[in-house]
């Protein structure tokens, strides 16, 4: 019988089936941090319980450390213990560790690829939504409460019901200075903030494989933005090419077998979705979100709507005067105080690159406050090995140490009340970037221009301008 | 896990859609290392001004409503997977919320806490928002072995769904760990002849 990929996934780590419908499903890798793992920690402990296999699982702290000075003690006593936690219960349970001061620290579900802890056919799971990212290798990938991140630990399993499958088709190409961040923002725009609830969603067609691995990345990582379980994407060449030779990665002969089975993990020609919806990557334009989910997203160049889609009224108004906006207006020429480049969505080389090649030579604008925060130690030695620190500091940008940062304002990285932010992370929620802050979501491209102009201006006619007077930068900027 | 008995009480609306688990929780507060504590800081932007003054305009700052069933717009739960959003609920006293559907990270922690996630139509829920609004006083029971929600004063039970293995759990106070602790065994032999070891 012909199956999705999810499908083959899924059945390769069926353990058992119990009456009711719920699978006991096994689990290849486990990826902690310091929030959501301590409680976990002491449920084991409550109930003289070991690590069932304690080498399947990795460590980072990242959601809650400072992007200032990581070589000293954490400053703030809370965060500091928290982090001190997870270096306590990682060494009492022999699980290993890229906490601060590791030469591969960062955001987990950055390191996770990187290191090639990350491998299609896998099934990986974190108490955090944001797993979904690792399904960028043809993973089923997906975020846990702290209550299953003890049952991992406990089984390496979970009960679980199989999800409903969703394909979402992008034909055609991306326009230029449409980016893999811009893609997820307007497949959510047109979906909703719960569209893709119950299901688990593999990205197919032309505009999705011609996305590189970090694009990937982005575009899985924003699955749960509309509901979803996860998102996926069916491993190929890009992604061997990617993962070869990666610390974790197989070697030698273990290398050639596995690609042998990962060009099996693709949904079968005649599969059947229990739904299928069909974009054109040519109706995609930069995007930018004007409200407080990531649903309410718009072509930048588009006025906000006057009303609000069908289903979504009780939340249209409260989001415009959250935010400060009338429906029906445009964005354009809005003045812009902060801009954050950084996140699990946004934080890797590849983006960093982008923001270079657009700000090499051009000057921040002097109202603005623009932080750029890699995802992990390696993309901040690679940036600083490219001289990409050279060329953000010339232009006023401030790059940091690595961690979640003002995604969610954890830690001292915070906006201000009503100060607006455009933001290359993942969620625009009331506050979520400090009480009061308001964000708008965009790709790195679209931070990099409104950081240079100080207001949001339309893409294309700065790159049109920029083609004409710096080929070479804006095509690397569109890329 | 407590066992969850049948449940009478009044019910506070809170008629917000996509009700994300940042304004159930804000991540400043997701510092501790221990479960309990987390009602205080249940909607905190929403409920306290910045210098932590309740907003009256708030419902759980408004004394007409009271109770242990939160009633609250679709889409409930939405956004991060953090389980403390459950624990604030718990702790807040909270042991039932009713909405047209929710978040699934969020379902999966409800039930994982003793907090059923109770999930009607749009046009149920919309109904109950409207009675409680109308009269705050209007007290509701739920009965989970039957899965039924009586509303006595429409003389009126709605039936609702749950998955049946998680009804037990709730139940009886069971949680998944003690399940899958058990199948440890069977776990061992699917390690030895699964498709691909990674």
């Amino acid at each position: 019988m012909p199956k999705t990929l999810v499908d083959k996934i899924w059945d390769a780590h069926v353990v058992s089936s119990i009456a009711g419908g719920q699978d006991v499903f096994y689990i290849d890798r486990h990826l902690i941090h310091e929030v959501t793992s301590p409680q976990a920690f002491d449920e084991l402990e409550a109930r003289g319980l070991p690590l069932f296999r304690r080498e399947q699982i990795v460590a980072t702290a990242d959601h809650n450390v400072p992007t200032r000075n990581q070589h000293l003690p954490i400053e703030e006593p809370l965060s500091r213990s928290q982090v001190d936690k997870l270096t306590e219960n990682c060494r009492k349970y022999g699980v290993e560790l890229y906490g601060l001061g590791h030469q591969r620290q960062g955001i987990v579900h950055v390191i996770g690829p990187e290191l090639g802890l990350t491998q299609p056919g896998m099934s990986i799971v974190c108490g955090d939504s944001h797993t979904s990212t690792h399904g960028a290798f043809g993973a089923i990938a997906f975020g846990i409460g702290t209550s299953q991140v003890a049952q991992v630990m406990a089984s390496q399993c979970l009960l679980l019901s199989r999800p409903r499958r969703m394909r979402i088709t992008v034909d055609g190409q991306l326009r230029p200075g449409v980016t893999a961040k811009d893609l997820i923002l307007y497949i959510i725009a047109q979906l909703g903030t719960g569209g893709a609830t119950g299901y688990f969603v593999e990205y197919a067609g032309e505009a999705v494989r011609s996305l590189t691995m970090e694009g990937r990345m982005t575009v899985c990582n924003m699955s749960i933005e509309m509901g979803a379980r996860g998102g996926l994407i069916a491993p190929d060449e890009t992604t061997f090419a990617y993962l070869q030779g990666r610390p974790h990665a197989p070697q030698g002969a273990r290398w050639e077998q596995a690609v042998a089975y990962w060009q099996t993990l693709y949904s079968d020609a005649d599969a059947t979705f229990d739904a299928e919806i069909r974009y054109d990557a040519a109706d995609i334009r930069p995007m930018i979100t004007y409200g407080t989910n990531p649903g309410m997203g718009i072509a930048l160049s588009a006025p906000i709507p006057l009303t609000a889609a069908e289903g979504e009224e009780t939340g249209f108004g409260k989001a415009l005067q959250y935010m400060g906006f009338q429906p029906g207006e445009s964005l354009l020429g809005k003045q812009i105080s902060h801009v954050f480049i950084g996140s699990c969505t946004n934080s890797r080389i590849e983006d960093l690159r982008a923001v270079a090649a657009y700000v090499r030579g051009k000057q921040k604008a002097p109202h603005v406050e623009a932080i750029i925060v890699p995802g992990s130690k390696a993309v901040e030695q690679q940036a600083r090995a490219e001289g990409i620190d050279q060329v953000l500091a010339a232009a006023g940008f401030e790059l940091r140490e690595p961690g979640c940062s003002a995604c969610l304002a954890m830690n001292e990285d915070k906006i201000p009340a009503g100060a607006y932010c455009v933001s290359t992370s993942n969620r625009n929620f009331e506050g979520r970037q400090g009480p009061g802050a308001r964000t708008l979501l965009a790709s790195p491209l679209v931070a990099a221009i409104t950081a240079v102009e100080g207001r949001l201006v339309d893409v294309a006619a700065v790159l049109e301008t920029a083609s004409a007077t710096q080929p070479e930068a804006a095509l690397a900027a569109s890329a | 896990m407590e066992k969850f008995e049948i449940l009478r009480s009044g019910a506070v609306p809170l008629p917000i859609e996509n009700v994300d688990t940042d304004q159930i929780i804000p991540a400043r507060f997701l510092k501790a290392t221990s479960r309990e504590g987390f009602g205080e800081n249940l909607f905190r932007d929403w409920r306290y001004t910045a210098d932590g003054q309740p907003r009256p305009d708030f419902v759980l700052n408004n004394a007409r409503y009271s109770g242990q069933i939160l009633l609250a717009g679709k889409n409930f739960g939405c956004g991060s997977s953090r389980e403390h959003a459950a624990w604030a609920l718990y702790d807040a006293g909270f042991r039932v919320v009713i909405s047209s559907y929710f978040a699934d990270i969020f379902r999966g922690n409800a039930l994982n806490n003793g907090l059923l996630p109770l999930q009607v139509s749009e046009e149920v829920l919309q109904r109950l928002l409207a009675e409680v609004e109308r009269e705050p006083g209007t007290g509701f029971i739920v009965d989970l072995a039957a899965q039924q929600l009586y509303v006595p004063v429409w003389e009126q039970s709605i039936g609702f769904d749950i998955d049946p293995y998680k009804k037990e759990c709730l139940l009886n106070g069971y949680d998944d760990i003690d399940f899958l602790v058990n199948q440890k065994e069977a776990i061992a032999a699917y390690e030895k002849q699964r498709v691909w070891a990674y």
